[in-house]
């Protein structure tokens, strides 16, 4: 048990070590995408503008595959932005946490709210519940100024090299691994391994609803299911 | 691809407003608001019910094989899942999934 209560100082640079990791899964990542938007004939000012305005990987390559098709703007945008809709519960899921912090700080954290910083960020304060307002907006601080330049730089550096990372490194399964990885330690009850149970099994039957709503649906069936096994548990261990 | 210039610029500005937007959505608007009791109780379940989901078409159906399911990709898979369960740890989980990757497709591929 931690009897000091964290400074947002030492937050900070725990946030920033915790993110080590994943370099194995954003390196990668962003070469790809910088290699692939090149060979999808993006210049390099525009690859890197998808990376810097939009930052978010799995949302990048779903627009440049449907652009590559020569989809209609309209569909692109629509299809890419579902694939981001996950991104208002992770907003949701913070407000508990940093809601309370100045307009600007909450925009600025808002622009980096991505699948790893939210992800670490909320096991942290999660495990921590003294974690003060300040030492959280400390923590998650460290968690995107370290990771965030490794997005925009080897972006440009997979823009530069171009596509020449050999299949044979299987990079394309780096990203289900990250995801894996990230939510495994959040199995902390039964309730929540029946929410990731239910919300693989809904994934997987609904996986032809277009526009990823599947994915939306299956995350909501979970929600509930999650919330209804914890009630469940609670009155049980009550009467 | 035969998009013009400037469609290509209007795609990617407006994934990057939209984007934001989504992100901004809860943090911008709710900000000190207290939320309904039932709504939080909901939160909690928002990383496990969204990311699991996100993943497992991507484990059943990797895009690498076209769509077929492929034993080293599923194995890397469950290590990965074991390791985090088990060390609680998320290098711990990186590490298992890409030794076990790169050992299955060595082996089997």
């Amino acid at each position: 048990m931690n009897d000091k209560p964290l400074s947002p100082k030492s937050a900070f640079w725990l946030g920033f070590r915790d993110m080590v990791p994943f370099l194995l899964i954003v390196v990668p990542f962003a070469l790809l995408f910088g290699a692939v938007g090149t060979e999808a004939g993006l210049n390099i000012s525009q690859t890197m503008a998808f990376s810097i305005l939009v930052i978010a990987g799995s949302s990048q390559f779903t627009a440049l595959a449907l652009m590559t098709e020569n989809a209609p703007t309209f569909i692109v945008l629509l299809t890419s932005l579902a694939v981001n809709l996950r991104m208002a519960m992770y907003s949701a899921a913070l407000v508990p946490h940093i809601g309370r912090l100045p307009l600007t700080t909450r925009a600025i954290f808002s622009y980096f709210l991505v699948d790893q910083t939210f992800a670490m960020s909320l096991n942290k304060y999660e495990e921590n519940p003294g974690m003060t307002l300040a030492a959280k907006a400390g923590y998650f601080t460290g968690t995107f100024c370290f990771i965030a330049p490794f997005w925009y730089v080897f972006t440009l550096v997979g823009a530069l090299v171009g596509a020449q990372i050999p299949a044979e490194f299987a990079l394309d399964f780096a990203v289900p691994i990250c995801f894996i990885a990230l939510s495994a330690p959040m199995m902390r009850s039964l309730p929540h391994f029946v929410a990731a149970i239910t919300s693989i099994i809904f994934a997987l039957l609904f996986v032809n609803i277009p526009y990823s709503l599947g994915l939306i649906l299956a995350a909501i069936i979970a929600m509930i299911v999650g919330a209804q096994t914890e009630q469940w548990l609670k009155k049980r261990i009550a009467s | 691809m035969t998009l013009t210039q400037g469609t290509i610029w209007f795609i990617i500005i407006g994934l990057g407003l939209g984007t934001f937007l989504i992100r901004f959505s809860f943090l911008g608007i709710i900000g000190d608001r207290e939320l309904p009791k039932w709504f939080l109780r909901h939160l909690n379940f928002v990383a496990v019910a969204v990311m699991p989901g996100l993943i497992a078409p991507m484990v059943v159906w990797p895009a690498a094989t076209d769509g077929v399911l492929d034993a080293p990709r599923m194995l890397a898979a469950l290590a990965a899942f074991a390791f985090g369960i088990w060390r609680k740890s998320v290098i711990a989980a990186v590490l298992a999934g890409f030794i076990v990757l790169y050992l299955a497709l060595y082996l089997f591929g």
